[in-house]
């Protein structure tokens, strides 16, 4: 078995001299067992000094091609900006009052300098003003709620893991509302957030008690996990009902779907400013974080012997992905099953290393946002739908097939 | 005192490690020699994964230290421990949905910056780590679709990818066929041909005394006995840790000891004789 020989491989033999080889001499893969294994600086004795005299990238070795991989992401992640910028700017153009592509191209070029305003007064400011902060407001909340999932689930080891179903979104949404009835607006971002953070505490004590285990995040079962989050989303949706009941003055009814089903309705640049924001301040991060994110494929024994502080990494993300939904669901409400769809659509072309899913997975929940809330605000014309039914619609049938295909689950 | 000798290979020093209540580990001197292949054994619950945790640094010891050539590996850093010492557990039933080597190529993460992706070199690494675990053919296939005996391949070929000095093995023959069973110990025995030093947790006797330099047997986390197979694996012995009558002969082949069991102690030996009770134990092999 340990040599079976790979005449397609040979060439590969000849090229790789310096790292050493299971049959080569004795003593040549590490100074030799005497001399004191470690005498030489360490595990860099292996390796350190061949670095530099392994061409980088020349020799293909890997048979399980990365670059292969590492290619096909690439097309991926330009096709999908390129989707992204293209979407934007049609999605804008959509609408009751009718304006084409090259209305929007002259309205960003005038707002941003580059041109003379030619659209009338009325026209630029359908666009500039009312659709474009929509629009881009779906596409960041899109790619948020997406790298929410795709981190969530990795670190929970649970496919179902998503805010909206771990109810962080419910818990975001109590600490919206409540700045927002006690009238101090600024507090807003902040607000989401501890409600996020609390929620997710709440559900994962919840999930380890009633696993009967102690440990947070890594040993507790998705079932389990998911049945905690309907408990707490449950609980902390009637308190946003009932806050916005007590205190609302006009349509209580029409805010609390809002906030429950997520509605990107009355979104302008402030709403572009938070979420887009927050995309980049915590999603930047939480991309470079892709290594240590599949260092837990195999769970946490298997990260901590690859290096991994686990308990201090998993705080620090799980708490990073409550910061960006508090910051995400303070403009839109708890939007369902984005964070869940899309990471395991992304799975499906570029498998499941982070390094290719994070980033594939936010551009692909930007441009999923912005074409359902293109739905939500046309399909009904006049009437304005919440863009969380439209997302349940296609999340609900999602989740089920994936409660079918891992059928292992606990 | 003064130590005239080097300190070489692994050395395990008065650790001591409870969980909840319970004494796990009870201040457990061992060694294992640099180059060698050292075997851990003892029964279920004796404290074996337990050991190799907090050698691996997966758990924090209460007290007492390890030390690895001259490096003392409560002190070092996670990542920089990593790059010196590999965990490849027993066979893992998840998948995580990552080709065979993708999950390889996990084991490049301690030796990977935070932004830079995997460079050629990485890649060749990975590669050899394949080669070495004879898994070049299946390079592409889902982890998930594997057999158990070739998960365990997997497993090993991604602690390999850490290029560590020191490879610790927990089970690496549970669910194996007996030709899986040698091929890896086989390889393991190559492995340790080139320098690279050895701890498995095993459970077949037979099996630990004819790849293993050393044997460390374990009872209630603390070490009974250590030394060569030999000289350690007496029917006394056998008896008083498993609490199993065995004989131990020479391999007619080989020479290395083959433990030959007969029954549990105390109890009326299964399919066996008035004459052949009284053969136990027998030490040489019988004429």
């Amino acid at each position: 078995m340990t040599h079976s020989p790979q005449p397609a491989l040979d060439p590969l033999q000849g090229s790789i001299p310096d790292i050493p080889r299971l049959d080569a001499p004795a003593g040549s893969r590490i100074s030799a067992p005497g001399t004191g294994v470690l005498a030489s600086g360490g595990s860099g004795a292996t390796g350190t000094g061949s670095a530099g005299s392994i061409a980088s990238g020349t020799h293909n070795a890997s048979p399980g091609s990365g670059t292969k991989r590492g290619l096909r992401t690439g097309a991926w992640a330009v096709g999908l900006i390129v989707l992204l910028g293209a979407s934007v700017i049609v999605a804008v153009t959509i609408g009751p009052a009718g304006l084409a592509p090259s209305d929007v191209f002259a309205s960003i070029a005038a707002h941003l300098g580059i041109g003379e305003p030619t659209l009338s007064p009325l026209r630029d400011g359908i666009v500039w003003e009312l659709r474009m902060p929509r629009v881009l407001t779906a596409a960041a909340v899109g790619a948020g709620l997406a790298l929410c999932g795709a981190v969530m689930q990795a670190l929970t080891r649970n496919p179902l893991a998503d805010p909206y179903l771990l109810g962080l979104s419910s818990g975001a949404s109590v600490g919206a509302v409540i700045v927002i009835v006690l009238g101090v607006g600024l507090l807003l971002p902040f607000a989401a957030f501890a409600g996020a953070l609390v929620a997710l505490v709440a559900t994962l004590a919840l999930a380890a008690g009633a696993s009967g285990r102690g440990g947070v995040g890594g040993s507790l079962t998705p079932t389990r996990t998911v049945l905690a989050g309907l408990a707490v989303a449950s609980v902390f949706g009637a308190v946003t009902s009932l806050v916005i009941f007590w205190s609302a003055t006009g349509d209580s009814y029409r805010e609390i779907l809002n906030w429950l089903l997520g509605s990107l309705a009355g979104t302008d640049w402030t709403s572009v400013a938070i979420a887009g924001g927050a995309v980049l301040v915590i999603g930047i991060p939480l991309l470079t974080s892709a290594k240590t994110l599949d260092a837990f494929a195999f769970g946490d024994t298997a990260a901590a012997a690859l290096g991994v502080h686990v308990g201090r990494s998993r705080a620090l993300l799980l708490t990073a992905t409550a910061l960006l939904t508090g910051a995400l669901v303070a403009v839109s409400g708890s939007i369902g099953f984005v964070g869940l769809i899309l990471p395991h659509g992304v799975r499906l072309l570029v498998g499941s290393r982070h390094r290719a899913l994070l980033p594939l997975s936010a551009l692909a929940g930007a441009i999923f946002l912005v074409w359902v809330d293109t739905g939500a605000r046309t399909l009904f014309d006049p009437r304005e739908l919440p863009v969380g039914i439209l997302t349940a619609l296609i999340g609900g049938p999602v989740f089920a097939l994936l409660l079918l295909r891992n059928r292992g689950l606990r | 005192m003064t130590d005239s000798r080097r300190v070489d290979g692994l050395r395990v020093d008065r650790v001591r490690f409870t969980r909840g209540n319970r004494l796990i580990i009870d201040d457990l001197d061992c060694t294992v020699p640099a180059g060698a292949v050292g075997a851990l054994l003892g029964p279920n619950g004796a404290g074996k994964s337990t050991l190799l945790h907090l050698i691996a640094g997966i758990e924090r010891a209460d007290a007492g230290g390890a030390q690895f050539g001259e490096r003392d590996l409560a002190t070092m850093r996670r990542r920089e421990r990593a790059r010196v010492i590999a965990l490849a557990e027993q066979e893992v039933t998840d998948a995580p949905g990552l080709t065979v080597a993708e999950v390889v190529a996990l084991g490049r993460t301690p030796h990977l910056g935070a932004f830079a992706g995997p460079s050629g070199r990485d890649r060749a690494i990975v590669a050899r780590g394949l080669e070495d675990a004879g898994l070049l053919d299946l390079a592409d296939r889902d982890y998930g679709s594997l057999s158990g005996g070739e998960r365990q391949r997997v497993n090993l070929a991604r602690a390999l990818a850490q290029e560590p000095d020191l490879l610790l093995l927990d089970e690496p023959t549970n669910h194996l066929d007996i030709r899986a069973q040698l091929t890896m110990l086989g390889l393991v025995r190559e492995l340790a041909r080139g320098g690279l030093t050895v701890l498995a947790a095993l459970h077949d006797l037979s099996l630990a005394a004819a790849y293993a330099d050393h044997v460390v047997v374990l009872a209630e986390g603390r070490v009974i006995a250590a030394g060569d197979p030999h000289a350690v694996l007496t029917p006394e012995l056998i008896r008083d840790v498993w609490g199993v009558e065995a004989s131990v002969i020479e391999h007619p082949a080989t020479g290395r000891p083959l433990i030959a069991y007969a029954g549990i102690a105390d109890a009326p030996l299964p399919l066996a004789t008035d004459d052949t009770q009284q053969a136990l134990p027998a030490t040489g092999p019988r004429s």
